[in-house]
């Protein structure tokens, strides 16, 4: 089977979290128990049982008013580095699907050190249930998606915000788009396209979005195999996450290097 | 609306105003998205920057109940820069017609206003007629007596700096949009209105509209692709009751309630049946009898008949001058004068004003039926905080329903499309279809008033009632009694039919008894070919969007309404990339004839045939669309008036309020109190709204636990600016106080809201959710406890979107 991509495009994305309903409801998990915290993001973040949520921010930019919406789950790493972390502490516990699926085999997850979910995730998506101990996320509807259906959410989207499809068919109609998007949004990027599955096209500058930076992954992940180190993590905090990512991708090359 | 979601697509710019379709009707943005990616430009007006706002190219805030001081300055825009469609107005609208030279308005009245009766003499809202009876015009539009002058004239008083000063919009984005918006007025492009309850949900609600019609006439775009005046439905089939008369005042197909002085079905068609002396005008509502005769035939069958005027008698009347609308209807429940009450489908102790009001209400009722899906606030009001059931004598009936996924049967969406549903599961329980709960009905008063007799049975008892398919309710068969049966073997336009032969459109209705139809505009729904709404074809072959073979539309299957104002006077489009019709000379082998959409009649072209054409607006006497608008309570023309409570005296006029309202807080109950103008105990603007997570009262969504999740409590809105003055915090809770009841809320305090100059003060606005109530997983007070029960003067929808509160934090 060939490999899959969704294309997350903000630029459509209204904020009506039909996506996090379709994800309860496709995966069969329950309610939290929220209060409205004076906002509109609710859950408040992910969860053991909240595989998908919609974060809101809001911003002045000169005088103009902005409200984001950012649609936050599991990226789908082409290279996972929890598979990493996963399969060194329980052999099996994560699997790489053709479809590009990262997927957790959930009761041996249980097996997993605690640890805090940015230390295997650049993304700090990862949960662990405090009752029974299981790390869970999203699953790219493995089950869906094998089957020749559209995951959950995409499936829903009133806007055509999410794009599903084959990598190369998403990543050619994600470039595609950046380039007629920069007409109206002269910031507009795409974020990772070349190390995950879900790919993200801002149309605005990240600082815009309430998106979740790791500062804390390579300090640990990476400073356990030797390859990060403190001046990286203060020049990535710098360039933000995709700055992040590319220097961590160059370190690693220049490892397997030498 | 006049047009349909997916022709949404189509439009040049987009007006969302008096809605937040991002938010309440999520997958309109499906066809708004596929118009910006086009090129479209978005534009969002609201007092609060919401989801709609986060994605327009342009926002304007504007406070709550100034719409028309808004619109008015967009009418006076357009005319004033020349940016109307001259050839549109003359040809298509009534702005040529000359109007009666005594007419006239002075300081926010229009003459005719008795101060005394609060009603006007519309005698002087007339048009000059010429010696064959057919009104004076001016193509020219020159003559000050020409509507277009008045109308010019009228508005120049809203100029930008004016309206700013009462809407609280700044004067560069006023005419941002303004500029943006009228641009839509060259040939060739096309400007649309998304509107919902934050236009109608006002004293001057009807007004609203009006103001928003004429702008969209004069500037050429009614009858277009991506254009109209699109009313987004608050429910998925909100269209199909309100065409199958949900309303009072109305019977199936807007045919009119009769009143009890139109003693025969004579004066009655005589009442509703227009006239036009206008050889040109196609005048359809001349063909009243036809389907006021065919409605009476499905109704009574073989025991209407000539001698008994096809059953009228039978058909209720209403009292002269009475109204029946809802707030009338619960003033009439809480004074006693009504006993029982069937609420169906409605959850009228969260969704009415003044809902302590409404709850204390329902406890004067001997009895009450709640049809629905859940145990709401409405049958559970006995039990509501601070009541006590031992005081309450209303015996309350729950009987559970099937929802929509459960039963077989049509809803008609807010584009006019009228789309087949089969049932996807049994209802759980002894839940039943409406449809089941209302024949079981039927059946148990039409045995008891033969039994027993009673005060006029045979309205019941004469009734034809054949809905019955092996001991089920059958929905085809209701279908086809709607789109309606000839009745005998009869020929109609050189077409023969037989009895029992289901009618192919209301163009071969007959008023002699010998046809049926229970609503003439779905007349064309369900005939020889077959059930039109379950047609599943998703092929386009119109090239803008019409999926002509999806479903089925009233009226006809024309799509776009209005659709030969689409068309310059010789029949070829004014938008030449998306045509709506089109006149082919070679069509009909050579006669030539209309192409593309459904026309709205098939006669030539203006230019083509002087004789034989017809004006483009067929459902007006006249031909041609009302800029004067002489039918409303308030006036031929808009006129900015401020809410019935409000923080500003009116800047344009001596007149405050709207004034054809009528006022409840002297004849209404002693629960309706209202504030007064610029009142010190309630300084700030309310207004409420609803919110993607929760439908209407939340009556399913707040049993259904993701929703919950996602929007769990009743919260309130507002600036920075009024939360420092206040000393709230965001995520406190608070008190909002009316003069008629107090709630708690979240505070969310946001730079989503900005306090608005008004003249020289600064005026706050907070926002409320309506969605709120006691019953369900997520609870909370509701927002209409604070609404007052005051009405528009048309329509008499309350006036939930302004009014006014004051805010202090819970001590």
């Amino acid at each position: 089977m060939a490999k899959k991509a969704v294309l997350v495009d903000l630029s459509k994305c209204i904020g009506c979290r039909g996506c996090q309903v379709a994800c309860k409801q496709w995966n069969g998990l329950p309610m939290e128990k929220t209060i409205n915290t004076g906002s509109h993001q609710n859950p408040p973040d992910l969860s053991a049982i909240t595989y998908t949520v919609v974060r809101f921010k809001e911003s002045v930019e000169g005088g103009n008013m902005a409200w984001t919406f950012f649609k936050d789950q599991c990226r789908h790493c082409l290279e996972p580095a929890c598979a990493e972390f996963g399969n060194d502490n329980a052999e099996g516990s994560v699997l790489q699907h053709a479809t590009g699926a990262v997927h957790y085999v959930t009761e041996k997850t249980k097996a997993w050190p605690e640890e805090s979910p940015d230390a295997f995730c650049p993304y700090n998506v990862p949960r662990r249930c405090p009752e029974d101990k299981v790390w869970t996320k999203c699953t790219f509807c493995v089950d869906r998606i094998s089957n020749g259906l559209e995951p959950a959410c995409v499936k829903t989207c009133p806007t055509g915000t999410l794009m599903f499809g084959d990598r190369d068919q998403v990543l050619a109609e994600a470039q595609k788009r950046l380039t007629a998007m920069k007409k109206r949004f002269p910031a507009a990027k795409l974020i990772d396209a070349d190390e995950v599955s879900w790919i993200y096209l801002l149309h605005q500058p990240a600082k815009m979005f309430q998106i979740a930076r790791n500062l804390r992954f390579n300090e640990t992940r990476y400073a356990k195999k030797g390859v990060g180190s403190s001046t990286v993590v203060t020049a990535g905090a710098g360039l933000g996450l995709l700055g992040l990512l590319a220097q961590r991708k160059e370190k690693v090359q220049k490892e397997e290097g030498e | 609306m006049t047009n349909h979601w997916c022709d949404i697509a189509n439009s040049d710019c987009i007006l969302i105003m008096g809605s937040n379709a991002a938010e309440n009707h999520p997958i309109s943005f499906k066809y708004v998205t596929e118009a910006i990616e086009r090129g479209a430009t978005l534009i969002s007006c609201d007092p609060r920057f919401t989801r709609t706002s986060a994605k327009a190219h342009i926002y304007a805030p504007l406070r709550s109940g100034s719409d028309i001081a808004f619109l008015g300055g967009m009418t006076n825009y357009i005319i004033a820069n020349n940016l109307y469609n001259r050839e549109y107005v003359a040809e298509y609208t009534n702005g040529s017609f000359l109007v009666n030279e005594k007419f006239g308005f002075h300081d926010g009245l229009f003459t005719g206003y008795d101060k005394e009766t609060g009603k006007y003499d519309k005698s002087t809202w007339t048009f000059q007629k010429d010696a064959n009876g057919i009104p004076k015009q001016d193509k020219t539009l020159q003559n000050p007596r020409t509507v277009f002058q008045l109308l010019k004239k009228h508005f120049s008083r809203y100029n930008a700096d004016l309206v700013s000063r009462i809407t609280g919009t700044p004067k560069e984005k006023l005419l941002q949009v303004y500029k943006a918006y009228a641009a839509t007025g060259k040939t060739g492009k096309a400007g649309t209105i998304m509107y919902a309850m934050g236009w109608t949900q006002h004293t001057v609600g009807t007004q609203n509209i009006r103001n928003m019609a004429i702008n969209q006439l004069i500037l050429g775009n009614m009858g277009m692709a991506g254009g109209g005046v699109n009313a987004l439905r608050g429910e998925s089939n909100v269209q199909g009751s309100t065409d199958h008369c949900l309303l009072w005042h109305i019977l199936p197909g807007y045919l009119k309630t009769p009143r009890a002085s139109l003693t025969t079905l004579e004066k009655y068609n005589d009442k509703f049946t227009p006239k036009t002396n206008d050889p040109n005008s196609a005048n359809w509502w001349g063909n009243y009898p036809k389907y006021s005769v065919s409605l009476l035939k499905s109704l009574y069958g073989d025991n209407a008949t000539k001698d008994n005027c096809f059953g009228y008698d039978y058909l209720p009347k209403v009292d002269d001058g009475a109204n029946y609308s809802w707030i009338t209807i619960f003033q009439d429940i809480f004074a006693g004068k009504i006993k029982g009450f069937f609420s169906w489908g409605q959850n009228p102790a969260c969704s009415g004003p003044n809902a302590d009001m409404t709850r204390e209400a329902l406890g004067k009722l001997d009895w009450m039926v709640s049809v629905n899906l859940w145990d709401t606030e409405t049958s559970s009001f006995w039990r509501r905080p601070g009541a006590d059931p031992k005081k309450i004598g209303t015996e309350v009936f729950c009987l559970p329903c099937a929802a929509s996924m459960e039963k077989e049967g049509s809803i008609t969406n807010s584009g006019r499309w009228m789309q087949w549903r089969y049932k996807g599961a049994d209802p759980p329980g002894d839940a039943r279809p409406d449809a089941e709960i209302i024949n079981g009905l039927y059946v148990k008063l039409k045995a008891l008033y033969e039994k027993e007799g009673g005060a006029f049975p045979e309205q019941v008892t004469k009734m034809t009632w054949d809905y019955e398919h092996e001991g089920k309710v059958c929905a085809h068969m209701i279908a086809k009694e709607v789109n309606g049966y000839f009745l005998k073997d009869v020929e109609v336009k050189g077409k023969p039919f037989k009895k029992g032969d289901l009618v192919p459109s209301f163009a071969y209705l007959l008023d002699d008894g010998s046809t049926s139809s229970g609503n003439w505009l779905y007349c064309n729904s369900y005939t020889g070919k077959g059930n039109m709404a379950a047609r599943r074809d998703n092929k386009d072959t119109s090239g803008i969007g019409l999926y002509s073979n999806w479903s089925w539309c009233w009226p006809v299957n024309r799509r776009i309404l209005y659709n030969r104002a689409s068309v310059d006077l010789n029949g070829q489009p004014w938008d030449k990339a998306q045509p709506v019709i089109r006149w082919d000379p070679k069509a009909k082998d050579g006669a030539g004839g209309w192409v593309g959409d459904v026309p709205d009649g098939g006669w030539p072209p203006i230019n083509l045939d002087k004789g034989a054409t017809k004006w483009p607006f067929i459902m007006k006497p006249d031909g041609v669309a009302s800029v004067f608008g002489p039918g409303r309570a308030e006036g031929p023309f808009p006129e900015h008036y401020e809410p019935l409570e409000c923080p500003t005296v009116n800047l344009l006029s001596s007149q405050q309020l709207n004034p054809a309202v009528k006022r409840w807080d002297k004849e209404g109950s002693e629960m309706d109190k209202y504030a007064n103008v610029c009142d010190p105990r309630y300084p700030i603007v309310a207004t409420t709204y609803r919110v993607s997570e929760h439908w209407q009262t939340g009556a399913m969504t707040r049993h259904t636990p993701w929703l919950c999740e996602l929007e769990p409590q009743m919260f309130v809105e507002m600036s920075k600016e009024l939360g420092r003055m206040k000393g709230i915090q965001n995520g406190e809770t608070v008190i909002v106080i009316s003069a008629r009841s107090q709630i708690k809320a979240v505070a969310m305090v946001t730079e989503r809201f900005k306090p608005f100059k008004i003249g020289d003060q600064i005026v706050h606005q907070i926002g409320l959710p309506w969605c709120f109530g006691f019953m369900g997983i997520a609870t909370g007070d509701s927002a209409n406890k604070l609404a007052p029960n005051i009405g528009d003067a048309n329509t008499m929808i309350p006036e939930s979107k302004a009014f006014m509160v004051d805010v202090r934090k819970e001590v």
